[in-house]
């Protein structure tokens, strides 16, 4: 067993880099910590800083030990620093120094390249914290108000992981970012988070659903990018956070899942064929096929915007540097260099959508953004089998790439879900039949009550197919009142 | 295939992934050492060519997809698992295969439940506990990190408390699991010895909150024999005289039903004799760190000849009576009668008739085999003065994973 695997649980942070023997950084992490903890308890959940939540907390970064599952309160989670094992003899997989090996210094040219990215993905990690905060009240169980709160302490702990590398690797500079990122709040007017989708709001849990159906699985693209990266702890660091992550996507997939799975099954009860009945169907109860549909629009475009630009020259800069690679780099079989390859990118020439060849280096985020979706249609095909199980006529549908987009190739435009191009009139009359209204908003809303007793679910959602930890639907994942 | 030939050695037990729960997270491809996971567009699916059964990725997975094994004549091929959009219908399951792979644990852990009178399960709210971990062959190592005689001095049991630290290898347990472990050298015969098994005797956190580490409890086996000879048991007394430092290989950990309900409301009745307290002290530390205000409650009753003889006297002591409330009881206390642990029990009859009402009430028995006859007949005493069938009751239980028998 190689040193460095297990965790020390004795001092204020736990940690798998031996903090005891580098007083410069335990330090700078020690005069951040409160400044945190004050950040949590302002922004994190609200009300429920004193239940006692069936947590996962990682005792090792060794599969074998990965984590244990116990009661914690969340102020008191051990919120630590946790590097997945080193490679040995780990080279640089892609751009100009290919074959050179990883850095375990931040190379002075990228220095500040390299500070971006970092100060990027921790912006945001407390900025989804922040959005969700209120959801905690309106919970349609305890096993949702559990994963929730589990998906809220490990974008903590991901926060915990990007201050780390700016403390340990950039000196007074990181310092400085490490109290800006605690000081920046997601939706606020002068001190927004930096990117627009996590200054959304979360107002109700399909959002959240779909939120970490998306958005989390964009986080997860972004981190399998930079888990290529030729500086190897910030590869190290992505690569245990990805663990963590797949978590945030199951309560998405599965939380979007269980509410199609009940709105079909309360149609089938009450003999509804016509998923867009909609009327008839939400006076059931349960959240039409329809409304549904909208959400996914508005998330799915919403997350598309973080891509950024399709033919972008930062994205070519970092690939070319070796610090931010391809999704799954490693497992490409090419010359990881890029240099006289091309990509077929969408663009919008003269207000048409039209593909076009454009060097591969500068279609970094396209083809990011392409393996994005085709990730993102796995979870929609399952969603629809199970609306086809229960004999429904209805399809969920990804939007075209094109709509609703505030950055990028067609953000000068509009087009419909199908991606054809329309005026502004059209867009105005009928974007409510593609994003979710006002009334749909205020309906959704409505249905938001609060189911607090142990193995009940609000009549919105159907119960999970398997329990936290394998615990029976029982179980008290949160407890309210201890 | 090593390791995956199960015991009849006709079938495979086969890998698989739950198409219908796994979310696609690619964590379980991105953990495996060896590559044996790999997907399409549609599903994740493991080379049954490939995998090892190491459990590496099992857990990773966030939604429980991944730990699926088949009994199978002949493995599902890759193409044939990524055209799945569910799994084929489960095949039976060989008895025990779950509690343990390891074939020698299996047969040890069928002999020691016997007692229970039919197929044990774990407590609905049981952590999930990990299996399989190490095995003869790759042990984890660990080194003596303490070895006290928790017995007075003077008398003729000795009970050893054994530390185990296992550095920077993880061996995640839980309370009521154990471990093996094979005695150096060759048996009688020129083989290796046959593997023992231990339950552990600190709580899932370590003998002390965080650590790596766990503790056993060791009785010393030296029984005179008729032509005058002392019979000396090869594993304790190779345990026993361990010292500080010293290393050794242990194997596990095992065991999936003996295991603490999750529940602080759960009332928990520990019957035991000597070493059977070693679960038990498990329990009674896990119930105390996390210290939950909860209804339930510890109920401890422990046999030994003399309080001298009753491995860990004097900790016991200073458990505080709101965690566990004890029924120390003794067979050879100069100048009283004989009392054994079913005559406290039938003394406690109305205090134990309520609690076998309950329906959170969890029952334990662990200790020497002669100790089951004696606490069934109880327990049928004290069901019955409350017009209860205590065979139906037992069975309910067991079926509830409420009642568990572990003796040796």
């Amino acid at each position: 067993m190689p040193d460095g695997m297990n965790v020390n649980y004795d001092g204020l942070i736990p940690n798998n880099v031996d903090l005891n023997s580098d007083a410069r950084v335990r330090k700078a992490l020690e005069t951040w910590h409160p400044g945190y903890i004050d950040w949590w308890k302002d922004m994190g959940p609200e009300g429920f800083q004193e239940s006692l939540v069936y947590l996962r907390t990682a005792i090792s970064v060794d599969p074998k030990g990965w984590a244990k599952f116990d009661y914690v309160k969340m102020p008191e989670y051990k919120w630590g620093i946790l590097l997945a094992p080193a490679v040995p003899d780990r080279k640089i997989g892609f751009g100009h120094h290919k074959g050179e090996p990883a850095w375990q210094e931040v190379p002075g040219e990228y220095r500040s390249m390299l500070r971006r990215l970092l100060v990027i993905q921790g912006d945001t990690e407390p900025a989804s914290v922040e959005q969700q905060r209120h959801l905690g009240k309106t919970a349609p169980s305890l096993y949702d108000m559990r994963n929730l709160f589990q998906v809220n302490v490990e974008e903590g702990r991901h926060l915990w992981a990007m201050v780390y590398l700016l403390q340990k690797y950039f000196g007074k500079d990181g310092r400085e970012e490490a109290e800006e990122l605690l000081r920046r709040r997601s939706g606020h007017q002068d001190t927004p988070r930096m990117l627009g989708a996590f200054n959304e709001a979360t107002p109700d849990w399909l959002s959240f659903f779909m939120f970490t159906f998306f958005t989390d699985r964009d986080g997860k693209m972004q981190l399998e990018a930079l888990a290529q990266s030729g500086f190897d702890p910030l590869s190290r660091t992505c690569r245990f956070m990805l663990t963590e992550e797949a978590h945030h996507m199951f309560v998405g997939e599965t939380g979007v899942m269980r509410v199609v799975e009940r709105t079909c099954q309360a149609m089938k009860d009450a003999g509804i064929q016509d998923a867009h009945d909609i009327e008839k169907v939400r006076a059931l109860g349960v959240i039409d096929l329809p409304t549904i549909q909208k959400k996914m629009n508005l998330h799915f475009s919403l997350t598309l915007d973080l891509f950024g630009s399709e033919v972008s020259t930062n994205a070519a800069n970092a690939y070319n540097a070796g610090l931010k690679g391809r999704y799954r780099e490693d497992k490409i079989e090419d010359d990881h260099r890029l240099i006289d390859s091309t990509y077929p990118v969408l663009r919008c020439i003269d207000g048409q959508v039209v593909k076009e060849d454009v060097p591969a280096l500068s279609a970094l985020n396209m083809r990011l953004r392409d393996d994005y979706v085709v990730d993102c249609q796995g979870g929609v095909g399952r969603w629809n089998k199970v609306i086809e199980k229960a004999g429904i006529a209805f399809q969920l549908k990804l939007p075209n790439v094109a709509f609703n987009r505030k950055i990028g190739e067609f953000n000068k435009i509009h087009a419909d879900p199908e991606g054809r191009v329309i005026d502004a009139g059209t867009w105005g009359a009928k974007r409510d039949e593609w994003l979710p209204s006002t009334d749909d908003n205020l309906f959704i809303t409505a249905l938001m009550q609060p189911v607090d007793t142990a193995g009940n679910y609000a009549n919105w959602i159907a119960a999970p197919k398997v329990g936290i930890d394998n615990k029976p639907g029982h179980f008290e994942y949160v407890k309210l009142h201890d | 295939m090593d390791g995956m030939q199960n015991s009849e050695g006709t079938t495979l037990k086969q890998h698989l992934i739950d198409p219908e729960i796994c979310i696609r997270c690619n964590t379980c491809e991105a953990t495996c050492p060896i590559n044996a996971i790999t997907h399409d567009d549609n599903n994740y699916v493991v080379d049954a060519n490939t995998c090892n059964a190491c459990g590496d990725c099992i857990s990773p997975c966030p939604t429980g997809a991944i730990d699926n094994w088949f009994n199978v004549a002949k493995p599902y091929s890759l193409d044939e698992q990524f055209s799945w959009q569910e799994l084929p219908p489960r095949p039976p399951e060989p008895a025990l295969a779950a509690a343990a792979a390891d074939a020698e644990a299996a047969a040890l852990f069928a002999e020691a439940h016997k007692g229970a009178g039919g197929p044990a399960r774990a407590p609905s709210t049981a952590a999930k506990p990990k299996v399989n971990l190490f095995n003869r062959a790759t042990p984890a190592q660990a080194r003596v990190a303490g070895n006290i005689r928790v017995t007075k001095s003077g008398t003729s049991s000795d009970v050893h408390h054994i530390i185990l630290d296992f550095g920077s290898t993880p061996f995640p347990v839980l309370e009521g699991q154990s471990i093996g472990v094979v005695p150096p050298g060759l048996d009688a015969t020129g083989r290796p010895h046959a593997m023992r098994l231990y339950s552990i005797a600190s709580a899932r956190d370590g003998e002390k909150p965080g650590a790596n580490n766990l503790a056993l409890t060791v009785k010393r086996v030296a029984e005179p024999r008729e032509d005058g000879s002392v019979f000396r048991g090869v594993a304790s007394n190779w345990l026993c005289d361990l010292k500080v430092g010293d290393s050794l290989g242990v194997i596990g950990p095992f065991g999936t039903t003996f295991l603490l309900p999750d529940e602080p409301e759960a009332d928990v009745v520990m019957i035991c004799t000597g070493t059977g307290s070693a679960p038990f002290r498990g329990f009674t530390e896990r119930r105390r760190r996390i210290a939950q205000a909860g209804s339930g409650k510890l109920h401890l009753y422990f046999g030994a000849r003399t309080p001298q003889e009753l491995p860990y006297f004097g900790p016991l002591q200073k458990v505080p009576a709101e965690v566990l409330a004890q029924e120390l009881v003794y067979s050879r206390l100069p100048g009283a009668p004989k009392e054994y642990v079913q005559d406290r029990m039938r003394a406690r009859s109305a205090e134990l008739g309520a609690l076998l009402a309950k329906p959170r009430t969890h029952i334990y028995v662990c200790g020497l085999r002669g100790l089951e006859a004696g606490v069934d007949q109880a327990l049928t005493e004290i069901a019955a003065a409350r017009g209860m069938d205590w065979p139906a009751v037992r069975a309910a239980m067991r079926e509830e994973g409420r009642f568990h028998v572990e003796t040796y």
